[in-house]
C-alpha cells in the first residue's frame, strides 16, 4: 500500500501550485479555478488521513467540502458575472476601490 | 502495482495543475482543471473512497467545471491572462513563498514522512462504500446534512438574485 | 461627636462657604450677618475654652481634639488635630476677637463697594485659615494654615479687581511669601527627618532628650530654626522679605487692619514662640533672629518718618513693631514677644480702622498733606486714635508701655545692651512718626480746602464740605479697641508692680524650652525703674519733637529736609530696596525664563517631544497605509506570508 506520506506530499504540492496560481493570475475566473484546485488538494489530504486512521469521518468531511464548494462556486461565479458587467473587465487589479 | 497507478495519477494531476496556472486562455485552464480532477478521482478511488471518487467526477468535474465554462463563455470567451501587471513583485515572491510552504508542510509531519503508514485493509466499517457513508451521514451527521441542504438553497437563491439584470 | 471647640475652626469655614456660594443672591444685610455671626460665635466659643482652661490645673492646661487622620503611610502619620493650650488660646482669642470687631467695621466700611459678599467670604476664609494655623498641633497642619492665610492675603489685597496696582500688590505679596514658605517647608522636613514626627509635643520631647544643652556653633538644630525663620521673615515682613507689606495697602483698610496688623503677620512670631524648645537650644539662630528684628525695626522706622500716605506710615510702623517682637524672641523672652503681639493687635488695628474712618470721611483721600484739622469733625476717631498713638509710643499706663518695656527690659537683663539702645532709639522714632501722623491729620487747619472747589459744587455726591463721622458700626469697634489698648497692659505687669499674669499663664506652653541654670542676677529694682523711665522719656521726647515740628514751628520739617536732602529723599524712596530687588533678582529671572526656559526648553524640547510623537505616529501610519492597496492579490500574498511565518515558528518550536 502506498504510504500515507506520499499522498500528503502530493497534496502539499498541489496546494502550493494552487497558491501560486491565485497570487499570479490576473483573470478573476482563473484565480477562482486555482482556489478550487487548492480545495481539492485539501480533500486529498483528508482522504489520506481517513484511510490512515481507518475512520470514515474524513470522507464525510470531504463530502461536505464538495457540497460547500459547489455552493460557493455558484455564488462566486454569479458575483463575477455582476462584476464583469459593472467594470467591463475581468482584471482583478482593476478592482481596487478599497484602496487606502 | 498500486505504486504505478499512484505515480501515474499523481503525475497527471500535477501536470494538469501546472497547466491550469500557466495557460493564457481561461478556457484552456478550465479544461486542464477538468483533467486534474479526473486524475484526482483516480487517486481517491485508490484511497478506498469509492463514493467520493464518484462524486468528484459527477459533481466537481461534471457540474462545477461545466458551470465555470458556461460563465467564461458568457462573460468573455476570449478571456486572456492580462499582460504585465503593476504587481510584479508579488509574482516574484509567490513562487519562493509557495516552495517554502511545501517544505514546511512536509516538515510539519515528520513521523509520516518515509514511514510505512497504517496497516493493510480496512475493516468493513471504514470502507468508503455508499452503504457505509450513507449510514454515517444519516445517523451521526444528519444535522450537518440538513444544514447543508439549506445552504444549497441559499446559494441558489443568492446566485439568482445577484446575477439578475437590473431592469 | 465633635467637641464644641471644633466649631471655632469650622464656623468661619461655613461662613466662607455660604457667602462664597450663595452670597451673590443675598441682600447685603444677609451677607454681613452671616459673615459677622460666624466669627462672633467663634469668639464666644474661644472665650468658653479660655474659661475651661483656667479651671484646669496649670501644669495640665491642654485640650486637644482630633478631627480626622490626615496622612497615614509607612513612617508618617499626621492627624488633622488641634491643640488648645495657653499659647494657642491667647492667639485664638486675639484672632477671633479682633477679627469680629473688624467684620463689624467692614459692614459699614465696605457698604458702597461691589463684591460685598465676596469680601465677607474671603474674610471668613481667612479667619478659618488663621485658626487652623494657631490651633494646629503639628507643623504640617500649621503649614496648611500658613499657606491658607497667604492665599487669603492675596485674594483680599487684590480685592479691587479693576485696579492693576491692586493685582500687582497681591501677586507681590504672594510671591514673596512663597519664598519664605520654601524655607518653612524645608525646615519642617528637616524636623521630620531628625525627630521622626511633625507633632509639636513629640518633637519638643525628643529635642529636650537629644539636646540636653544648647548647640555649640551652627549645627543641625540651628539649620532647622534658621529655615523656619526664613518662613517667618516672609510671613511677618522682616528683612529681606518685608517689601510686600507696604504695597499690600492697596487692599481695603479693614484687610490691612486684620491681616497686616493684627493677625497674619504675627504668625511668624507665634511660630517661633511655639518652637521655643527648638530655638532656645540654637543660640546662633536666635542671635540672627534678634539682629534681623532690630535691623528691620530701625529701617522701617526710618522710612516711616518721611512717608505721606497715612496707610504707608502705619504699614512701616507694623514692620517696625514686628521687629520688636522678633527681638523679644531673639533674646529668649518669648512671653514678652507674645505680650507685645497682643497689645499691638489692639492698637494697630485701632490705628488702621481709624485711618479708614478718616479715609471714608474724606472720600478716599489718603495723603496726609491734604488733611488737617479733622478733630472737629471726627471726634471719636480722633480720641481713639490718640489712645492708640500713646499706647504705641509706650506711654504709661497704656498697654503698649507695658509690653514694649517688657521687651526692652528683657533685652537689657539678658545682656544685649546694644539691642536695648537701638530699641530705645526706635521707640523715640516710633513716637515721633505716630505723633506726626496725628498732628498732620487732625490738628491744625484743614488743608484740603485749598485743593477742593471753594464754590461748593456738589461734585462729590452732594456731601458738601464737612466730613462726617461714619456710622456706629465704624466707631463702635474703634471705641472697644481703644478700651483694650488702654487696659490690656495690666495682664503683664512687671515684677515690682504686681504679678505678670500673662507670663505665668504662658509658662506651660514653653515648658520644653531650655532655661539657663544660672539664674540671672536680680538686677536691682532701682535699675529696672531707671530703665523704664528712660524708655518712657524716649517716647515723650519723640512726641515733643513732633509737636514742635508740626504745630509750633511749621517750617522746621522743610528746613531739616533741605539740610539732609540726600538722606531725606532716600528715605522717601524707601531706600530703593524695591528697585534693587528688581535689578538683582527679578530682571535675571525674567531673562532666564524667556531665553532658556521658554525658547530653548519649552519650544524645542517639550513641543518637539509632543509634536514629534505625533509626527512619528503619522510617519508610521503613512507606512502602514500602503498595505491597504486595494489589490486582492497583494492581500492574498500577505496572508500567505503570515501562514508561512506561523509554520516556521511551529517548526522551530517542535524541532
Amino acid at each position: 500500500m502506498v504510504p500515507t506520506a506520499h499522498y500528503l506530499v502530493l497534496s502539499a504540492i498541489l496546494f502550493a501550485i494552487g497558491v501560486v496560481g491565485v497570487l499570479t493570475r490576473r483573470n478573476v475566473i482563473t484565480m477562482f479555478m486555482c482556489i478550487e484546485l487548492m480545495l481539492n488538494a485539501v480533500n486529498l489530504a483528508f482522504l489520506a488521513f481517513s484511510r490512515h486512521l481507518r475512520q470514515l469521518d474524513g470522507q464525510i468531511f470531504v463530502f461536505f467540502v464538495m457540497t460547500v464548494a459547489a455552493a460557493e462556486a455558484a455564488v462566486g461565479l454569479a458575483l463575477i458575472v455582476v462584476l464583469s458587467r459593472q467594470k467591463q473587465t475581468l482584471d482583478v487589479d482593476q478592482v481596487n476601490e478599497m484602496k487606502g | 502495482m498500486e505504486y504505478v497507478f499512484f505515480y501515474l495519477f499523481a503525475a497527471v494531476s500535477v501536470a494538469a495543475a501546472v497547466l491550469v496556472v500557466v495557460q493564457k486562455k481561461a478556457v484552456y485552464s478550465a479544461l486542464a482543471l477538468i483533467l486534474c480532477f479526473g486524475a484526482m478521482a483516480g487517486l481517491f478511488f485508490q484511497l478506498g473512497s469509492q463514493f467520493i471518487a464518484a462524486i468528484q467526477v459527477i459533481v466537481y468535474a461534471g457540474a462545477i467545471m461545466v458551470l465555470f465554462v458556461f460563465v467564461i463563455m458568457l462573460v468573455d470567451p476570449e478571456a486572456e491572462s492580462y499582460p504585465g501587471g503593476s504587481l510584479r513583485h508579488i509574482s516574484f515572491w509567490a513562487i519562493p513563498l509557495a516552495v517554502m510552504l511545501v517544505f514546511l508542510l512536509i516538515q510539519a509531519f515528520p513521523d509520516f514522512l518515509g514511514s510505512v503508514a497504517g496497516t493493510r485493509a480496512s475493516s468493513p466499517e471504514a470502507e468508503g462504500s455508499v452503504e457505509n457513508i450513507a449510514r454515517a451521514l444519516f445517523t451521526h451527521y444528519v444535522v450537518p446534512f440538513e444544514v447543508t441542504s439549506i445552504l444549497i438553497l441559499v446559494a441558489i437563491l443568492g446566485a439568482i438574485v445577484l446575477a439578475r439584470r437590473s431592469d | 461627636m465633635l467637641p464644641y471647640f471644633a466649631l471655632i475652626v469650622l464656623f468661619p469655614l461655613l461662613g466662607a462657604f455660604v457667602n462664597g456660594v450663595f452670597g451673590k443672591r443675598f441682600p447685603r444685610r444677609l451677607s454681613a450677618i452671616v459673615g459677622c455671626l460666624t466669627v462672633g460665635l467663634s469668639f464666644l466659643l474661644a472665650c468658653l475654652v479660655f474659661r475651661e482652661l483656667l479651671l484646669l490645673d496649670p501644669h495640665n492646661r491642654t485640650i486637644s481634639f482630633k478631627l480626622f487622620t490626615w496622612i497615614e503611610s509607612a513612617d508618617l502619620t499626621v492627624d488633622a488635630a488641634f491643640l488648645l493650650d495657653p499659647l494657642s488660646t491667647i492667639m485664638i482669642l486675639v484672632v477671633t476677637g479682633v477679627g469680629f470687631l473688624i467684620h463689624v467695621y467692614s459692614v459699614a466700611y465696605m457698604a458702597e463697594e461691589p463684591g460685598y459678599y465676596r469680601f465677607f467670604s474671603y474674610l471668613n476664609l481667612f479667619i478659618f485659615m488663621m485658626s487652623v494655623l494657631v490651633l494646629a498641633d503639628n507643623y504640617l497642619l500649621m503649614f496648611v494654615g500658613w499657606e491658607g492665610v497667604g492665599l487669603c492675603s492675596y485674594l483680599l489685597i487684590g480685592f479691587y479687581i479693576e485696579r492693576k496696582s491692586a493685582g500687582d500688590a497681591a501677586k507681590k505679596a504672594f510671591i514673596v511669601n512663597r519664598i519664605g514658605d520654601v524655607g518653612f517647608i524645608l525646615g519642617a522636613f528637616l524636623i521630620f527627618q531628625t525627630f521622626g514626627t511633625f507633632n509639636y509635643v513629640q518633637v519638643f520631647e525628643r529635642v529636650s532628650g537629644q539636646f540636653p544643652s544648647p548647640e555649640m556653633g551652627f549645627g543641625l538644630l540651628s539649620a532647622i530654626c534658621l529655615l523656619l525663620f526664613v518662613g517667618a521673615a516672609g510671613k511677618s515682613a522682616q528683612i529681606p522679605l518685608y517689601v510686600w507689606l507696604p504695597d499690600a495697602m492697596e487692599g481695603p483698610t479693614p484687610v490691612s487692619a486684620l491681616i497686616h496688623a493684627a493677625t497674619m503677620v504675627t504668625a511668624g512670631v507665634y511660630m517661633i514662640a511655639r518652637s521655643a524648645a527648638l530655638y532656645s537650644r540654637a543660640p546662633e539662630t536666635l542671635l540672627i533672629v534678634a539682629v534681623i528684628g532690630v535691623a528691620t525695626a530701625t529701617l522701617a522706622a526710618c522710612i516711616a518718618l518721611v512717608q505721606t500716605d497715612i496707610k504707608r506710615v502705619l504699614a512701616y510702623s507694623t514692620v517696625s513693631q514686628l521687629g520688636y517682637m522678633f527681638v523679644a524672641a531673639g533674646v529668649g523672652a518669648f512671653g514678652a514677644g507674645i505680650f507685645h503681639l497682643v497689645t499691638h493687635a489692639f492698637f494697630k488695628a485701632l490705628l488702621f480702622l481709624g485711618s479708614g474712618s478718616v479715609i471714608l470721611a474724606l472720600h478716599h483721600e489718603q495723603d496726609m498733606l491734604r488733611m488737617g484739622g479733622l478733630k472737629r469733625y471726627l471726634p471719636i476717631t480722633f480720641w481713639t486714635m490718640w489712645v492708640a498713638t500713646l499706647a504705641i509710643s509706650g506711654i504709661p499706663p497704656l498697654s503698649g508701655f507695658f509690653s514694649k518695656d517688657e521687651i526692652l527690659f528683657s533685652a537689657f537683663r539678658l545682656g544685649h545692651i546694644i539691642l536695648w539702645m537701638i530699641g530705645i532709639a526706635v521707640a523715640a522714632m516710633t513716637a515721633f512718626y505716630m505723633a506726626r501722623l496725628m498732628f498732620l491729620t487732625f490738628h491744625g487747619e484743614r488743608r484740603q480746602a485749598a485743593a477742593a472747589d471753594p464754590s461748593g459744587h456738589a461734585e462729590h455726591g452732594g456731601h458738601g464740605h464737612s466730613p462726617k463721622e461714619p456710622s456706629a458700626l465704624v466707631t463702635g469697634p474703634l471705641m472697644i479697641l481703644a478700651v483694650f489698648s488702654a487696659i490690656a497692659g495690666f495682664i503683664g505687669l512687671p515684677a515690682y508692680l504686681g504679678s505678670n499674669w500673662l507670663e505665668h499663664f504662658l509658662e506651660p506652653s514653653f515648658e520644653y524650652r531650655f532655661l539657663e541654670s544660672a539664674a540671672h542676677g536680680e538686677h536691682g529694682l532701682t535699675q529696672e525703674i531707671v530703665l523704664t523711665v528712660i524708655a518712657v522719656l524716649a517716647g515723650a521726647i519723640g512726641i515733643a519733637i513732633a509737636y514742635h515740628s508740626y504745630i509750633r514751628d511749621r517750617e522746621l520739617p522743610s528746613r531739616v529736609a533741605e539740610r539732609l536732602a540726600g538722606l531725606y529723599s532716600a528715605a522717601r524712596q524707601k531706600f530703593y530696596v524695591d528697585e534693587i530687588y528688581d535689578r538683582l533678582i527679578v530682571w535675571p529671572i525674567e531673562r532666564v525664563s524667556d531665553l532658556v526656559l521658554w525658547r530653548a526648553i519649552d519650544v524645542h524640547v517639550i513641543d518637539g517631544l509632543v509634536n514629534g510623537a505625533g509626527g512619528l505616529v503619522q510617519y508610521w501610519a503613512n507606512g502602514l497605509r500602503r498595505i491597504q492597496s486595494g489589490y486582492t492579490r497583494s492581500y492574498a500574498t500577505w496572508v500567505l506570508l503570515g501562514a508561512v511565518l506561523i509554520f516556521i515558528y511551529y517548526y522551530l518550536v517542535t524541532a
